[in-house]
């Protein structure tokens, strides 16, 4: 059985720890990862509680096949808290190294409360768990941090994952990265770890991690390996992520500017092609995976000489396209800046091309940047604003960490509208105008703006719909997508590894089985999916979020047309047809009006206890 | 008796390993029937993204670890070079691990003696499962042949060039 059955609890104001077993009910209903992560959450938290106040629980947890030898499952955890930037529920997922260790040492879970005196780190020795000092590390980057405290700790295999400056300085977009840069990227839970004074967690894990059939089970690894070298992960594998590139910009679904344009003039430039041929020295991978993803990029000349990062599209186009910046040397040191102080590079880059549109059109002004240049297209600026906001320097600095959402309410005179958000958090890399499946997928979406909630973009760039409007059946096809991605993020699969369950949910649940022995169908797992979606809703809802005007677009899409001449000429979201969108996603899922989820549809799920929550909420809306 | 030359042993490509474990992952079922990378006797190691390699028993001629061992609890098959442990003997006092310069004898985190590469009785799981095909079951001379055909494409890449 390859569920550790353990869940430990550490208490950072006392620095007491305590372990108890893992509900293996729970475990069923809820999977691992994300599901039972956020079920836990809402176990241990309670209502209007501040993300960064000691009492928000911060939730480090594996899935059923961290490990174990699955490629891209094995060496995975997710983390799950409430996020300072969308005051929802956040789920950010990481593969790595670290996830495997953490099972090994006999964990399914760490469930973090309280805040500790002075900043610390934990170090989970097997059974030993304890607060060590991290005053020598206070500034450090995650990578520093790693290899402090191996060195310090003496052996080279101990696991980390750990903030940088911007977390420990609440950063509301700072990440936490393990293995020099594996991030639990989006929603700023470094800064809960930050508010928690917690600088990382160590871990060495020796145990043996079973599965219930290691015959069948190693025989179905055998199988995916095979697949992997396949067409389900070409794109991965050979020019990454960054193909994407090209491609949305033929699409004129590449935004640009701030979502001004939707195609970009340096496209070529800054495109996959361009960056394996020129920088990318080598392609490497995760634990147990041989897939191989991460294209690790170092510039060989120019004033960035030696700047080194992995590089992947969503961090790319925020730091280049959007922000207009067509060298690919500054984009690798902007990411490399992003990943040195632990801050989202996806946030990070639509925060700086906010800044950027808000300085063209006079909002601010050289007098609140302290004399810097910051036009669209000036790279040091970009790299300059970078650290501004990781370091929290300065006025910009510091009103730029506070992220879009808030940086537009402080700085007010119409800036709220060049702030590209939802639910507080920054958008990923799709023109919403051109990819309107997408923009009705990110808008309900638990987490805020992500492409990775239910890859609604997919269908809009594959042409399996008409990618222009928004129509009835889009509901549906978001629906199936959010609960398949539930359950690919309980079991923690990599979402690149996506295509090789040629079987799908079947494949999934077969997984599953082998590992952990409880037996699972399809339909179970997708049922599964589906609770932890609700069970989600519910969450915001309880946060005084997750209704129909929670579920918004940014003012550009619905009110700027995209002013490029071809096909995507004056495209836009129209309010008429989110709303058609929006009725008939909340129709298919069993929701009101109002996108609170039904008492019936709960009881359906088995969240019985859910129902005090909504109906509150859908009597206090009459 | 077979030669040094004849004997095959697991050798890692450091310009084709990216430090994944799978070799790890795959020893420690074959021998332990678990995943424990603890327990492998393949071991894989990550400098940084550029450098990275899996290390196991090179079958040295004269082997230093079994010249080591004070209560001759090693000894190296003739027939294939590997180290045998004779646990009885072993009290894990490791001067055998101090001997090898490769690190690639080991303290049995359970057994508490120590455990080296066997080869897999001449079908070595590591290298059928190694992802990258950075591991191959091979000997010394091939390496070096290999080695050698590399080098010299490459210094004649140009008239390999135009003779296509």
């Amino acid at each position: 059985m390859s569920y550790a059955k353990r869940i430990l609890y550490v208490d950072l104001t006392t620095g007491k720890t305590e372990i108890k077993p893992l509900d293996e009910k729970l475990a069923k209903e809820y999977i691992g990862g994300i599901g039972l992560g956020m079920k836990l959450f809402l176990d241990h938290s309670k209502a209007g509680v501040d993300a960064l106040s000691p009492e928000n629980p911060l939730i480090f947890i594996t899935g059923p096949l961290s490990g174990t030898m699955a490629p891209s499952a094995g060496n995975s955890y997710a983390v799950v808290s409430k996020s300072p930037l969308t005051d929802g529920i956040n789920e950010s997922k990481a593969h790595g190294f670290f996830g495997s260790e953490l099972k090994r040492a006999g964990y399914d879970a760490i469930i973090f409360t309280g805040k500790s005196e002075k900043l610390v780190y934990v170090w989970i020795d097997d059974e030993s768990v304890q607060l060590l000092d991290a005053e020598h590390l206070k500034g450090k980057s995650p990578a520093e941090t790693d290899d402090t405290i191996r060195e310090e700790l003496g052996d080279f295999y101990i696991r980390v994952s750990a903030i940088g400056e911007a977390g420990e300085k609440l950063v509301r977009v700072a990440c936490i990265i393990n293995d020099e840069f594996r991030a639990i990227g989006r929603g700023g839970m470094g800064a809960v770890m930050g508010s928690k004074n917690l600088k990382a967690v160590a871990v060495r894990g020796t145990k043996d991690v079973n599965v219930a059939d290691a015959e069948e089970f190693t025989e179905f690894v055998r199988t995916i390996h095979e697949r992997m070298k396949g067409p389900a992960t070409r794109k991965y594998r050979t020019l990454g992520t960054p193909e994407n590139v090209l491609v949305l910009n033929a699409l004129a679904a590449l935004p640009t500017r701030n979502f001004s344009q939707a195609t970009f003039e340096g496209a070529e430039k800054v495109s996959g092609e361009y960056l394996n041929e020129r920088y990318v020295k080598k392609i490497i991978g995760c634990a147990t995976c041989g897939m191989r993803c991460d294209h690790i990029a170092v510039v060989p000349e120019g004033e960035y000489k030696g700047s080194t990062s992995r590089i992947e599209f969503e961090c790319l186009w925020a730091v280049g396209p959007l922000c207009a910046v067509d060298r690919l040397d500054a984009i690798i040191e902007a990411i490399r800046l992003c990943d040195y102080y632990g801050i989202d590079g996806i946030s990070t880059g639509v925060i700086v091309a906010f800044a950027m549109d808000l300085y063209e059109n006079g909002i601010i002004t050289k007098k609140d940047t302290d004399g810097m240049d910051l036009s669209f297209g000036n790279h040091a600026a970009l790299v300059e604003t970078i650290k501004r906001i990781g370091t929290r320097t300065g006025w910009l600095g510091n009103v730029l960490a506070e992220g879009s959402m808030r940086a537009g309410k402080e700085i007010g005179r119409g800036a709220e509208k060049y702030a590209n958000h939802i639910k507080g958090m920054e958008l990923p890399g799709y023109d919403l105008r051109t990819l309107k499946t997408a923009a009705l997928g990110f808008s309900v979406s638990y987490r805020g703006a992500c492409h990775l909630r239910s890859g609604a973009y997919s269908p809009d760039v594959k042409g399996k719909v008409d990618r222009f409007k928004i129509e009835k059946g889009r509901g549906k096809l978001i629906m199936d997508g959010e609960d398949l991605y539930n359950v690919v993020d309980s079991l923690i699969l990599c979402k690149f590894s996506r295509g090789v369950m040629y079987d799908g949910l079947k494949d999934m649940a077969k997984y599953y089985t082998l590992a952990t022995g409880i037996e699972m169908t399809p339909e179970e797992l997708i049922k599964a999916g589906e609770r932890i979606n609700n069970l989600a809703r519910v969450i915001n809802i309880r946060e005084g979020k997750g209704t129909r005007k929670d579920d918004t677009l940014p003012w550009k899409i619905m009110n700027v047309p995209v002013p490029d001449e071809g096909i995507a000429k004056g495209a836009v979201v129209n309010q008429k047809e989110f709303d058609l969108g929006l009725d008939d996603y909340y129709s298919v899922r069993g929701w009101t009006k109002d996108g609170i989820p039904t008492p019936e549809k709960l009881k359906e799920l088995g969240l019985k206890d859910l129902v005090s929550i909504v109906k509150k909420k859908i009597s206090s809306m009459k | 008796m077979p030669t040094i030359h004849e004997k095959k042993f697991v050798s890692g490509d450091p310009s084709k390993c990216i430090g994944c474990c799978v070799c790890e992952y795959a020893c420690s079922m074959e021998h332990e029937n678990t995943y424990n990378p603890t327990k492998s006797r393949i071991r894989a190691i990550r400098l940084n993204s550029f450098v990275n390699l899996a290390v196991a028993c090179r079958l040295c001629e004269d082997s230093p670890c079994v010249a080591a061992c004070p209560r001759d609890a090693l000894m190296q098959s003739e027939e294939t070079g590997i180290i045998l442990v004779d646990e009885d003997k072993c009290n894990g006092c490791g001067w055998c691990i101090e001997a090898c310069d490769y690190g690639a004898i080991q303290l049995h985190p359970e057994s508490k003696k120590v455990f080296v590469c066997d080869l897999c009785d001449g079908e070595p799981k590591c290298v059928e499962w190694c992802p990258e095909e950075a591991l191959d079951f091979t000997t010394k001379d091939i390496i070096s042949q290999k080695a050698r055909i590399s080098a010299v494409k490459k210094l004649f890449q140009d008239a390999l060039k135009s003779e296509k």
